[in-house]
């Protein structure tokens, strides 16, 4: 692959944000390129947590700049960033819970398709749109459950579901915050399988703390400590980096 | 649309509050009309803050303000046109009902917009404040404006006309305001089920999430707002009409706790909840009003029952928990 050659999806140079004394994020830079995977791994309170809220819109940085599609997005709003084709899931399930799991993708169908401002037609007999969220709830695997309010999915379809809003944003990159979390073995299988082949999609800005889905998937890894990336390389890198085995792997292989 | 057991109700609820007063026309009662009318228009008040509150989750403790700016339209226009006097801009007063709840409905949504556009950059307890607050001023300015009747407030000598029916006949009036609340219960439907009522229902559940999606749920919600503001602003100016008098209690900040009370009583967010929630206000009014002067104790003991045991308001206890599709 040449990622030296292609312009980053998303690129963060210098980024910091500060609470108080705490330098929660510092100096982060950090891009992401066509067509990978780059996990972001740090202990807790690493500032994760920050640095995503500062790449979609709900935490303003205090200096540095995110570029994204070519674009500075630094100063939109957080549905601004969405519209642009920032596909983002939450670490806790984030939907519309009275609504079933086929409005909730129709929502993000809707919003792609920039029609929020239509008052008369009935959504439930929009046959067009109703097939295009059922196709994203399809590749998901969650099509029987369309009908289910999204309140009463099980943890692990909360999460399928999730992913499938993102891809009915026709996202030009997500952001998938722990993706694995409460998931059971056979759940973060088959889920890495799917994210494995949705890099071709759009490349993948990936938090997780489960390890061996990282090295299955990572094409690169950033490891962030107390707010500073310490180090960015390959899987062997970061395996191998002694910086790194001592401010966080510890005993792990 | 399926015959839901909430659609039969709401069948029955309509047809009951068309029965009751041509029977009691019939019969020769033509107060009852009014009291039925009194029902309508309080219904169709709360029905425009059902959008914002129900569908929104929008707490408006200021849409008295919208009510009585629609009352004043009615008053002021129906002043000048019966004294010829001219109004702002060359305007001149009008008798019409048709062009007085345009002006009403304009007038009381361009104020919501204004008002939105700044309450809602706030949320929850401080949103209902800063609502109250837009409206206190509402009420405080009718008061100290003498130009039409300060705190005395403004008569409406005849009540306004309508093309084809005899306004001045109870039954002619109630059966406008019955057209007019049915046609905006429609327009509610069609909202409540569009690609905008999603959203707007969406950023009740999950602001977060709408914005993730990339809707921006501030002009949705500021969007809803000023419809609301246009519908209880319509129902104003029939209120109007129906007391041939406005005063500044109709601004008071006690007609916004009562919408209030209406959608919680029938319950918010159902078509048919402010309907249903002011025919038990309105009733309740009338028969332990005639009984005690302390009536609303009891109401308090029905809103206090509701909301400790029937959340889903007068519908919710017999029609089900909502659906949403």
């Amino acid at each position: 692959m040449d990622k030296i050659m292609a312009e980053p999806v998303l690129e963060l140079s210098n980024l910091s944000k500060a609470f108080g004394a705490l330098r929660a994020t510092d100096g982060v830079s950090l891009d992401l390129h066509p067509g990978e995977i780059h996990a972001l791994i740090g202990p807790n309170g690493a500032g994760k947590s920050t640095l995503i809220h500062q790449i979609c819109g709900t935490l303003r940085q205090d200096t540095g700049t995110i570029r994204f599609a070519g674009e500075d997005i630094g100063a939109l709003n957080t549905a601004e960033r969405a519209r642009r084709g920032l596909g983002r899931t939450f670490q806790v399930s984030s939907l519309a819970p009275d609504f079933s799991a086929l409005r909730n993708v129709m929502l993000a169908v809707q919003a792609q398709e920039g029609s929020s401002f239509r008052f008369f037609k009935p959504v439930m007999r929009d046959v067009g749109l109703i097939d295009r969220s059922m196709a994203m709830l399809e590749r998901v695997g969650l099509k029987d459950r369309a009908r289910i309010p999204a309140a009463e999915l099980s943890h692990g379809e909360r999460r399928q579901l999730e992913i499938a809003i993102a891809l009915a944003l026709d996202s030009k990159a997500f952001l998938l915050d722990e993706p694995m979390a409460g998931m059971g073995p056979e759940g973060s299988k088959t889920l890495t399988g799917f994210l494995d082949g949705l890099r071709q999609e759009a490349p993948i800005l990936l938090v997780e703390h489960d390890m061996d889905a990282v090295f299955a998937l990572a094409d690169r890894i950033s490891v962030l400590v107390y707010g500073k990336v310490i180090a960015t390389g390959t899987v062997d890198e970061i395996r191998r980096d002694p910086a790194v085995r001592t401010a966080y792997l510890g005993d792990h292989p | 649309m399926a015959m839901t057991r909430e659609n039969l109700i709401n069948i029955i609820l309509a047809v009951l509050l068309l029965a009751a007063p041509l029977a009691a026309n019939a019969f020769g009662q033509p107060f009852y009309v009014t009291l039925a009318t009194r029902i309508v228009i309080l219904a169709l008040a709360a029905t425009g803050l059902n959008l914002a509150l129900g569908l929104g989750g929008l707490v408006s403790f200021g849409h008295a303000a919208f009510f009585g700016i629609g009352g004043y339209a009615a008053g002021i226009l129906a002043t000048h046109g019966f004294s010829g006097d001219p109004l702002l801009f060359g305007f001149s007063g009008t008798n019409q009902m048709l062009v007085i709840w345009l002006v009403a409905m304009v007038v009381a949504g361009l104020v919501g917009l204004l008002i939105g556009a700044i309450s809602l950059r706030t949320s929850g307890v401080y949103f209902i404040m800063i609502t109250l607050a837009f409206a206190q001023m509402v009420y405080y300015f009718a008061i100290s404006w003498p130009a039409y009747g300060g705190e005395d407030g403004l008569s409406i000598l005849v009540r306004n006309q309508f093309p084809g029916v005899n306004t001045m006949r109870p039954l002619g009036f109630f059966l406008i305001c019955y057209a007019v609340l049915m046609a905006v219960l429609g327009l509610f439907v069609l909202i409540r089920g569009s690609r905008f009522g999603s959203a707007l229902q969406a950023a009740r559940q999950n602001e977060v999430r709408v914005a993730t999606v990339g809707i921006a749920p501030f002009r949705i919600r500021l969007t809803a707002f000023a419809i609301s503001a246009a519908i209880t602003g319509l129902a104003g100016a029939l209120f109007a009409d129906l007391n041939r008098f406005v005063s500044p209690s109709m601004l008071s900040w006690h007609m916004s706790g009562e919408l209030i009370v209406l959608i919680i009583l029938g319950g918010a967010g159902r078509l048919f909840g402010p309907l249903a929630g002011a025919t038990l206000f309105v009733i309740i009014e009338y028969v332990l009003g005639g009984l005690t002067e302390r009536w609303q104790f009891f109401l308090g003991l029905i809103l206090l029952g509701t909301v400790l045991f029937a959340r889903g308001g007068l519908l919710g206890l017999f029609a089900g928990k909502a659906k949403h599709g």
